[in-house]
């Protein structure tokens, strides 16, 4: 039945009769062991790192287990204006992809649903950036952007900006750099969503005195949901942890640099380590506390 | 007409509908009038094109040639959200993200009806799931839905209800009650029904005027008992309850009646019956209008007699029996007889003669071999049912 295809929003009538097996435990080892070897360990040595006390003894700087939770406090207060940031930027952008995303969605997955090879062709062209390495692509923007780049120049010429205006490194660059990476990300589960969605609903919904746009908000929508959920988190998630987009090297500057940014440089310049690793799990409780909040809200639970 | 209930139900008249789909003709040249206030069915078998025709109608597709008024305007170009129709689908197409409430309250709200919760709750009560509101459709049995479908259509009140085979999943005594229940919603409110069904049975028991479709045309229309009594066709004949058809040359014609030679066997026909009258006809009669005899029966100017025959099945139905009787020459005939005490005679093997009263005779306007055989034209059914035909031909031949 056409049911079937969204049988993901409502209980099923009855449930499968229970069957103990030893096949599925026995099936989920090899992934239940992957996940404690690349998730859990490195997860909890993270957790570990974060309450470290820095020493300093003979071979200079040193760090030692201890319970020393002011590394929270201290990360926070220190990095307060990153993590908002972040967290406009990563929104912004989440906001941004799902505009764009929606409507190449419905396009692929509803009004060319008639026509594989149009839409073929245009599934090709949002997954087609995936060819070239997220970096190039990244340097390519920094390239278009610049001084002397093509878009400053159209907007010179446009009388939109004087001699001291700039678009590399600045907010709109990096949202734009996030917003860019994630389109893919946004779309393809909202397509999954709108390519199933049965046309008979939205009939039946004008035959009931809906008018087209009506039908959309009330028909449609909610029927991708389950699609606009999973693009956002794909979006929202891995975009307020992004490093590259608003690092110097690409569209960014000091003044665009995200939470991503300041763990890079705690790790990896200061060697900071248990200020590092205090944001990163800061970071992911903040995310995993508004992702909750998130999916509770939009009702669809059952994609936990 | 939108934002109010329909007071009163409205006329439905096509004119000249055709519906090709690319490589396929659904409906060709329909003309159909339906008088506003009638419960009208539509009748065919599957694949016939009554969905299309509601479709049409519904505004879900566009006639390829025609035009649809309803009440006498020509909403041929108008959205289907703006006709006064609603439509019972036969895929039920309930939201599946809303509740039952919310789905039956759906066109209310978007015409804006102060009362809409009320006023659904009260129809979810007359087709008894009130208890089932707040669940979603998934959550309910194949015909709990098609209830919902109902109630989502009827609480609006349209002018015209199209409904697509709305009882199909229904089991027999919830289906005679819903029956009951459309029949008194109609006649209550005076609104304008066109029921697609497959079931003759059912057509027969609810519609005041029931138009027989086949291959994307109308056959006959009729009262029930019209095409019951007097079929044209000999798809009519076959598909409203079952006959015995003959076919031969007319060889004689008599002022009020024609007689057609039947393999050497001589049946009159009331003229008046009859769609033709001379060359090849076929002629028909209902099986309950056959009695059986054990011993030839007297000629008589208002009887056919056919025979002897030998009863070569019976089966027993309760009320009645129904017989098949051989009769050499003209083949295998069906005959329903009460189950009175002289029945024990009649068993499989007896030797019979059959027996009519001529005025129960009809003739028909077409040969029985035009029957499931396609006219040789470039649609696709078409071509593909004359190749099995050609197949199963050559299979035979070769047995
Ligand atoms: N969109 C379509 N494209 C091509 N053929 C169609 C389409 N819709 C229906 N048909 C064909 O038209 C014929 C009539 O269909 P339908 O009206 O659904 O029949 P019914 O409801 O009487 O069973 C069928 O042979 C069907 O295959
Ligand atoms: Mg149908």
């Amino acid at each position: 039945m056409a049911f079937a295809a969204f049988s993901t929003n409502a209980a099923p009538v009855e449930a499968a009769p229970k069957k103990r097996s030893w096949i599925a435990p026995f099936l989920l080892l090899p992934g239940l062991a992957y996940l404690s070897l690349f998730f859990l360990v490195p997860l909890i040595a993270l957790l570990l790192t974060s309450f470290q006390a820095t020493e300093f003894g003979p071979l200079g700087k040193e760090f030692v287990y201890a319970f020393q939770w002011e590394n929270y406090v201290q990360a926070i207060n220190e990095y307060m204006p990153h993590i908002g940031r972040s967290f406009f930027y990563s929104i912004t952008a989440t906001i941004f992809a799902l505009l764009i995303g929606y409507p190449l969605a419905y396009l692929m997955g509803v009004t060319l649903r008639d026509f594989p090879m149009w839409k073929s062709l245009v599934l090709m062209l949002v997954i087609a950036p995936f060819f070239f390495s997220f970096l190039l692509r990244a340097l390519a923007w920094k390239q278009l952007f610049a001084d002397s780049g093509p878009v400053v120049g159209v907007l010179n010429m446009l009388g939109l900006f004087g001699p001291g205006d700039y678009l590399n490194g600045t907010d709109f660059s990096v949202i734009f750099g996030l917003t860019y990476t994630f389109i893919p990300f946004m779309t393809l589960p909202i397509y999954t969503s709108l390519d199933r969605l049965d046309i008979r609903y939205l009939e039946a919904a004008g035959d009931l005195y809906g008018k087209p746009a009506t039908n959309f908000w009330k028909v449609t929508i909610p029927l991708s949901m389950p699609g606009i959920v999973s693009g956002t988190l794909l979006t929202f998630i891995p975009a307020s942890g992004d490093y590259i987009n608003a690092s110097n090297m690409f569209l960014g500057s000091p003044s665009t640099a995200m939470i991503g940014n300041v763990i890079e440089s705690n790790y990896l310049i200061t060697q900071n380590f248990p200020i590092a690793a205090a944001l990163s799990i800061a970071l992911m409780a903040v995310i995993l506390v508004a992702v909750s909040i998130y999916i509770r809200r939009s009702g669809t639970e059952d994609l936990l | 007409m939108i934002g109010n209930f329909a007071e009163a139900g409205a006329d439905l008249e096509l004119v000249g509908i055709s519906k090709r789909f690319p490589g396929f003709t659904a409906i060709q040249e329909l003309d159909l009038l339906i008088p506003a206030g009638s419960f009208f069915a539509l009748l065919g078998p599957s694949g016939c094109g009554k969905t299309t025709t509601l479709r049409l109608v519904a505004g879900l597709e566009e006639p390829t040639t025609g035009k649809i008024l309803i009440g006498g305007k020509d909403i041929t170009n108008i959205k289907s959200y703006r006709r006064p129709v609603n439509t019972v689908f036969q895929s039920y197409a309930l939201f599946p993200h809303m509740t039952i409430l919310e789905n039956v309250a759906f066109g209310l709200r978007r015409r804006k009806i102060p009362n809409a919760i009320e006023l659904a709750t009260e129809v979810l009560k007359l087709v008894e799931l009130e208890h089932a509101a707040n669940r979603k459709p998934s959550q309910l049995s194949g015909g709990q839905q098609q209830r919902v479908a109902l109630a989502r259509a009827v609480v609006n009140r349209p002018a015209l209800l199209l409904l697509d085979e709305p009882l199909g999943a229904l089991d027999l005594k919830l289906r005679r009650q819903m029956q009951l229940e459309l029949k008194s919603i109609q006649s209550e409110v005076g609104l304008t029904f066109v029921h697609v069904t497959h079931d003759q049975e059912e057509a027969m028991t609810m519609a005041d005027t029931i138009a027989v479709m086949n291959k994307g045309r109308i056959e006959q229309m009729g009262s029930p008992s019209e095409l019951y009594d007097l079929p044209q066709t000999v798809f009519v004949a076959n598909f409203l309850g079952q006959s015995n058809l003959f076919s031969g040359k007319v060889i004689e014609n008599n002022a009020n009646s024609f007689t057609v030679d039947v393999s050497g066997k001589a049946v009159k026909v009331p003229t008046k019956r009859a769609q033709r009258h001379s060359g090849s006809v076929t002629v028909g009669v209902r099986p309950e209008k056959l009695d059986m005899h054990l011993n030839k029966p007297k000629d008589a100017a208002n009887l056919n007699i056919l025979g002897p025959g030998v009863i070569s099945d019976v089966s027993y139905t309760g009320v009645s029996s129904t017989y098949f009787v051989d009769v050499p020459g003209i083949g295998n005939m069906t005959v329903f007889a009460q189950n009175l005490e002289e029945s024990e005679n009649f068993g499989a093997g007896q030797q019979v003669w059959l027996s009519w009263v001529v005025d129960h005779t009809f003739g028909l306007a077409d040969m029985p071999e035009d029957e499931g055989k396609f006219v040789r034209d470039d649609d696709t059914t078409s071509l593909a049912a004359l190749e099995l035909a050609d197949l199963i031909e050559e299979i035979e031949e070769e047995m």
